[in-house]
């Protein structure tokens, strides 16, 4: 396979009222296409720094990105983002918000039917068919996950990017929309950037994990290779010793050599934390229990 | 048994019939009777009160001098209209008789020209405020869009603004009224130039809370409805009609309903010293009439002039409701 995406030896240096804030330092990362790569690392460690430089929407203090042999210095429909809390207009139906994008990618190249055709066809691979003139404010925040997704898939994009797209669902609703897009990727074999903060979901979609360490002046910490056997079934992969030993991989990775010390934490509460995660480690997969694990992990977050 | 049971099943119905129905009275009793109660109250204190106040034109009225003043003032009103259609009528009659007389005569009909009505007035003041209305809102909104979008055009505007805001409309109207006499000079004039002072008056005291509004509402968008039209790479001009405008429409409706208010306040004040023949005049007048009626003319003026304040708010908040997609914010 052919590399698609080269980010070399990326810096990026934020000013700040106390002087130049590092976030990153000599990020360097090389996608094949068709690739789904998942950067994973604690909060606050600059992977949406990472996918926000991809998308051109900052720019690299040092080095840059190049995307199909050039050089990335603004955003573009071909770097289609998935965000996190969806993003899509309130004033526009389902339809009319992909229609948006589409009008803009597609509107000197595709008549006015083939766009219709084109439009309702990537709503329909997010099974959103039925609520396509809906808004927003009508439809559940898996839906509108669901034709964020959409949007940015009827870009066709040589790279899909996805800021934690999940993260503010529930776990059941997380669980289903992972096979929604296991099964979009089976049929359109997209290379996809997803940054991700679940262990779980990480090992179940990607192709290669990125760990980056924590900031400031985070890098890549460790890069892992999942070469399980696609398609993935969730199930049947909860008691396959060798995805048990990949997640195992990653939790030591973030638990262990890039435990992260909260600052207002002390010894009592990140103690239990730890604890608790490497427990997880060990007990058998399932989307509930990890998601169960994680809001108890953030309330314990909150109660220090 | 057999007999009792229905009965008393039948009593159980009926008991909780009252008991909802009794809810439901209590309850549509609370929503109209408790202010009902409270115009009540405000009525029988201000006759009260009314009537330990002298004037120099005799008691102050009370309600029921209002009301009545409501009834003469609409039976001038049918006074008028009936002499202006007799006045047109002779016109007609001594025409038609003039070009029986001699074919060749062309008719001409002169127009009315009776003093204006109570509800001319009232039409006039609304057509005054809602020109200078939508003059002030062609101008703030573009321009509120324009602050909002550039952060350096805020810097460079927002003293400009701030220090025009609260300036009265009777510190402007002076400048106005010389600067209408200077540059509005024609042969032929389509509106008088007391319209167009109201009007202009209006205007520069209502423009700046919708400019102000809608810059606010522009530069607050929702930075990832920013990115998404970045990444759509949408032209300029694009950004502004599919992002940008409806984003920012309920901070528009806000920044124009307290505008409309204010324009409407203006007016009056405007009216009366630029003899604009609107109810701003209609107070003057009856104010420099002094006739023992005057007082309770005048208060009459004033429930007009707030009923049709309240009216043009709860108009635009039904615009908000129909043009907004946010219902939300168009619920006050």
């Amino acid at each position: 396979m052919s590399t698609i995406l080269d980010i070399s030896h990326i810096d990026m240096v934020f000013p700040t009222d106390k002087g130049d804030f590092t976030a990153l330092k000599d990020v360097s990362l090389k996608i094949d296409k068709g690739e789904f790569v998942s950067l994973i690392g604690h909060s606050g460690c600059g992977k949406s720094t990472v996918l926000n430089v991809v998308a051109g929407l900052y720019q690299a203090s040092r080095g840059g990105v190049v995307l199909n042999g050039k050089e990335v210095n603004e955003p573009g429909p071909e770097r289609a983002v998935v965000f996190q809390n969806h993003s899509l207009l309130p004033w526009l139906s389902a339809y009319q918000n992909v229609e948006l994008a589409v009008k803009q990618v597609f509107g000197k190249q595709k008549t006015k039917a083939e766009m219709k055709e084109w439009i309702e066809y990537n709503l329909h691979l997010v099974h959103m068919d039925h609520a396509m003139h809906k808004r927003p404010d009508e439809i559940s925040g898996g839906m509108k996950q669901r034709v964020g997704i959409a949007r940015a898939l009827a870009m066709q994009p040589d790279i899909l990017l996805m800021d934690e797209p999940f993260g503010a669902l529930d776990a059941l609703t997380r669980a289903h929309m992972q096979d929604s897009l296991m099964e979009i990727q089976n049929e359109l074999n997209n290379t996809v950037i997803m940054i991700t903060h679940d262990v779980d979901e990480a090992v179940l979609l990607s192709d290669r994990i990125v760990m980056m360490t924590n900031g400031p002046a985070a890098t890549i910490g460790e890069i892992l290779d999942i070469d399980l056997p696609r398609p993935r079934n969730r199930l049947a992969l909860a008691e396959d010793p060798k995805y048990v030993h990949l997640r195992s991989e990653v939790l030591t990775f973030l638990y262990e050599k890039q435990r992260k010390v909260e600052v207002i934490d002390t010894r009592k509460k990140t103690k239990p934390q730890f604890e608790k995660t490497s427990e997880k480690a060990s007990s058998a997969f399932s989307g509930i229990e990890s998601s169960e694990s994680s809001s108890s992990e953030t309330q314990q977050k909150k109660a220090g | 048994m057999s007999n009792t049971t229905p009965l008393i099943e039948e009593s159980k119905d009926n008991i909780v019939w009252l008991d909802n129905t009794l809810d439901f009275v209590i309850s549509s009793a609370k929503t109209l009777a408790i202010p009902f109660v409270g115009i009540v109250v405000f009525l029988i204190l201000w006759s009260a009160a009314a009537q330990n106040v002298k004037t120099s034109l005799g008691q102050f009225p009370g309600p029921a001098q209002v009301w009545e003043q409501f009834g003469s003032l609409y039976s001038e009103h049918q006074t008028a209209r009936q002499k202006e259609a007799a006045f047109y009528e002779r016109q007609e009659v001594r025409n038609a008789k003039r070009v029986a007389d001699d074919p060749s005569y062309e008719p001409k009909i002169r127009a009315y020209t009776g003093k204006e009505t109570f509800l001319d007035q009232i039409v006039t003041s609304l057509v005054t405020v809602m020109s200078g209305f939508l003059l002030a809102a062609v101008i703030a909104i573009p321009l509120g869009i324009a602050i909002g979008l550039n952060k350096t055009l805020n810097a460079a505007v927002n003293p400009i603004i701030q220090i025009f805001k609260p300036v009265s409309p009777l510190a402007w109207l002076p400048l106005v009224t010389i600067l209408v006499s200077a540059l509005y000079v024609t042969e032929d004039p389509m509106v008088a130039k007391a319209f167009i002072v109201s009007m202009i008056t209006v205007t520069l005291c209502c423009l700046w809370p919708m400019v102000i509004n809608t810059s606010v509402g522009v530069a607050s968008i929702d930075s990832d409805l920013v990115n998404v039209s970045r990444v759509l790479r949408l032209p300029a001009l694009k950004h502004v009609q599919k992002i940008v405008l409806p984003a920012s429409i309920p901070m528009i409706f806000t920044g124009m309903r307290l505008s409309l208010g204010i324009a409407w306040m203006v007016l009056i004040a405007a009216e009366m010293l630029a003899q604009n023949p609107g109810l701003g005049k209609f107070v003057w007048d009856e104010f420099q009439n002094g006739s023992s009626n005057s007082l309770s003319r005048i208060m009459a003026a004033v429930v007009v002039i707030g009923i049709i304040g309240f009216l043009l708010d709860r108009g635009m908040l039904l615009l908000q409701r129909w043009l907004s997609w946010d219902k939300a914010s168009a619920t006050r």
